[in-house]
């Protein structure tokens, strides 16, 4: 019978949360690295009891965890990740040059065919790649370089590189996005990259529609269907249909297109979800309501799910990579909050309950989908 | 014992739990180094790194080698975190009769 094991990383250690293909009784193990900030968690899909953790503190810096036993035990690997070269500056929140300073991994993305072989987005904004476990890290130093990074700019989280996406069908392609630059693909894995932000528009900045400077919160794709991507902007939810090259907003009936997250159903490619936050200010769902919005239609057309999600007094936020979905035949859908609630869907979205409801404020979830 | 046959006093270093758990260090509060003379902070640091890998990049930064802004120094009753890395440690420390502490700034959260 199929598992699933849901990876949880919060603000104060990791979780792992697991049940059968029926996924009504779950157990919970953890917390992992306590007191540590686990901004994510991967698996490998060629080999699922490999994972990485991306584990890090203010006080002692970034390390990386690796499991070969599905996080049963885990073990320290390389935490060295030295930009190419001299890194020059970004912009700084009041636009003056801001020495380029690594911080943290805010994003793992495991190889669809090596397990040795994991992508790391980081802070400030930068990939990084290795292809030995995560003993060394080599800065893929085109995208920084490709000539625009004077004019990326921090978001309230930081200049983060939080999205890794894989081309299943291209080998070379690679989608990422930084909060605040844009989107960029590349096409020959990783040496030369370009932005693919032709319409989106964002009113802080001085040109709206600049080519950077976009604060990206997160893209989706499907994976049998690589060139339609769909992505929660800072305000707008936009899709494209041609892997990035000109984007369309699809917020349509959503009670606000302000959010962090945006996913797609496992087997429906054209059924989206998002969590609408309020405002860019207030950061938490409107209304004191919490509700998924899904788009069977791809967009534009919203309803919300609320069955067994809290209808009053709730003021949580949802993060950028703190929601997936599992590919179980009835597709489930899962997303952790900032008050430390991790929901779970296994009608697509049909109804939720809370695997867990007091961890840690929750900034990453990722599920695998066991045989 | 040196590479001259001489016995070299261990010295003492406390850190915080965060790091010992890290380390795999387990309960006990403080490690001990050898170190050989002038034993200073940035030879503590070697020593230890160099005992535990996995502390690499979490008390001083990769590439510049200096403190991480949260991380602190002290020794005797006085803060060292400003002193040169290259500052010898007093003797007490060296003789291993006083730790060196390396403690996380109290900065909430």
């Amino acid at each position: 019978m199929s598992k699933v094991r849901v990876l949880v990383g919060t603000k104060k250690g990791a979780f792992i949360l697991s049940a059968d293909g029926k996924r009504d009784k779950w157990d919970v193990s953890g917390p992992f690295f306590a007191g540590w900030e686990i901004y994510h968690l991967k698996g490998s899909p060629v080999d699922p009891n490999r994972l990485y953790a991306s584990q890090s503190t203010s006080w002692s810096g970034q390390v990386i965890q690796r499991s070969d036993d599905g996080g049963i035990t885990w073990a320290a690997v390389g935490n060295k990740f030295a930009y190419d070269g001299v890194p020059g500056t970004h912009q700084w929140y009041d636009g003056t040059p801001h020495p380029w300073e690594f911080k943290r991994v805010w994003h793992l993305e495991t190889s669809l065919s090596e397990p040795d072989t994991v992508y790391a987005g980081v802070e400030d904004a930068a990939l990084f790649k290795s292809t030995d476990g995560g003993a060394t890290w080599n800065e893929l130093a085109g995208l920084r370089g490709h000539g625009s990074g004077p004019h990326w700019q921090p978001g309230a989280g930081g200049m983060c590189l939080h999205t890794v996406i894989l081309d299943p069908s291209n080998a070379g392609r690679i989608y990422v996005a930084i909060s605040a630059a844009g989107a960029f693909r590349t096409d020959d894995a990783g040496k030369s990259w370009k932005p693919i932000n032709k319409g989106l528009v964002s009113s802080f900045m001085p040109d709206p529609t600049a080519e950077v400077g976009h604060c990206v919160h997160h893209v989706a794709m499907h994976k049998e269907r690589p060139g339609v991507l769909f992505m929660q902007k800072h305000w707008d939810v936009m899709r494209s249909d041609n892997a990035g090259d000109s984007w369309h907003e699809v917020s349509g009936n959503l009670p606000t297109d302000f959010g962090f997250v945006i996913d797609v159903h496992a087997h429906e490619p054209e059924t989206l979800y998002v969590v609408p936050i309020k405002s860019d200010s207030e950061h938490f769902v409107p209304d004191g309501k919490l509700r998924v919005y899904r788009s069977r239609t791809g967009g534009n057309e919203w309803e919300a799910l609320t069955k067994g999600l809290p209808q009053k007094d709730c003021y949580v936020n949802v993060y950028r990579d703190a929601m997936a979905v599992d590919s179980l035949d009835e597709c489930g859908i899962y997303f952790g909050t900032s008050g430390g609630q991790v929901y779970a869907s296994s009608d697509a979205g049909d109804s939720w309950t809370a695997i867990v409801r007091d961890l840690p404020t929750v900034l990453s979830i990722e599920v695998q989908t066991l045989a | 014992m040196s590479a001259e046959g001489e016995a070299v006093p261990e010295v003492r270093v406390v850190l915080p739990q965060h790091l010992r758990a890290l380390a795999g260090i387990g309960a006990a509060n403080e490690v001990t180094l050898e170190v050989a003379a002038p034993v200073t902070v940035r030879r503590v640091l070697d020593a230890l790194e160099a005992r535990y890998p996995t502390l690499g990049g979490t008390i001083r930064e990769y590439g510049t080698g200096q403190r991480r802004a949260f991380m602190r120094f002290f020794a005797c009753e006085e803060d060292w975190s400003h002193e040169s890395m290259d500052a010898e440690l007093p003797a007490v420390v060296a003789e291993g009769k006083e730790p060196l502490l390396i403690i996380g700034a109290i900065a909430g959260g």
